[in-house]
């Protein structure tokens, strides 16, 4: 099939109107307290402290759907002492889980960066829970031009 | 769709003991499923939901992935290498589909 530049504009436009159609219609951003039920779960009611581990992200985010976010942990990572299990969490998204990072002894290093959807600025909070049943907590504000989840 | 292809890149050489660094891409469109068709619809969640590395049979780093993860996830990740040995990464797609990539490391 061949479009005539008017109909591929029609396709456009309408493309266009759908888009914003369905971003309207998305429910609302999930609260904060959806990102607070995770953590619940994940530590057991217990509160991370501060420090240890240190969050990376860029201060300002021009492009939501791909921002490059990365976490390091100290710790010795031996067999008895290292982190085991790491949530990410971006709290003002549609979903605020991003990914839960499982470490071993055989990492080395607790360490690991990908890149990740943003739909709005906000602040991501990184848990780490020690296999002694410690946890650490960083956030790091980003600040997002363009939303990624599909707005 | 395209069928997703793994990438990996590992050290071809380390010391024992050496920590190293191992950086995995695949592509895919980790279709979120929170965006909407062309016709109102919303278009189904299809993403790669885990990732795995193995040396050697045994396990090194898992992680569970969200809809939050970019398109083409990437992941960059640390290793301690104990001795020479065979990387297996593993991608576990929602529908079901495996993607393996294989990656071989010598130890001086």
């Amino acid at each position: 099939m061949k479009l005539t530049r008017r109909e591929a504009l029609l396709v456009a436009a309408g493309g266009a109107v759908a888009l914003t159609a369905g971003s309207l219609g998305l429910p609302a951003f999930a609260a904060e307290g959806e990102a607070q039920k995770l953590i619940d779960e994940f530590t057991g009611g217990a509160t991370p402290e501060a420090g240890k581990i240190s969050l990376s992200a860029p201060e300002i985010a021009e492009n939501g759907n791909t921002v490059p976010v990365g976490f390091e942990i100290d710790s010795p990572m031996t067999a008895d002492d290292h982190i085991e299990t790491v949530m990410l969490l971006a709290p003002a998204n549609p979903r605020p889980g991003v990914a839960t990072f499982h470490f071993t002894e055989l990492s080395g290093k607790a360490a690991a960066s990908t890149r990740m959807r943003l739909a709005k600025t906000q602040d991501l909070v990184a848990v780490a829970k020690t296999s002694k049943g410690a946890f650490y907590m960083d956030t790091k504000p980003v600040k997002v031009t363009i939303g990624g989840c599909g707005g | 769709m395209a069928t997703s292809k793994p990438r990996v890149k590992v050290p071809k050489k380390a010391k024992a003991g050496e920590v190293i660094t191992i950086k995995t891409l695949i592509s895919h469109t980790m279709e979120s499923g929170q965006r909407k068709g062309k016709d109102g619809k919303p278009i189904p969640r299809k993403i790669i939901n885990t990732f795995t590395c193995e040396f050697n049979g045994q396990k090194v780093f898992e992680t569970n992935l969200e809809p939050a993860i970019s398109a083409n996830p990437y992941f960059e990740f640390n290793m301690k290498v104990p001795e020479s040995g065979t990387f297996v990464f593993t991608w576990v797609d929602d529908d079901g589909s495996v993607y393996t990539k294989e990656a071989e490391i010598a130890v001086e």
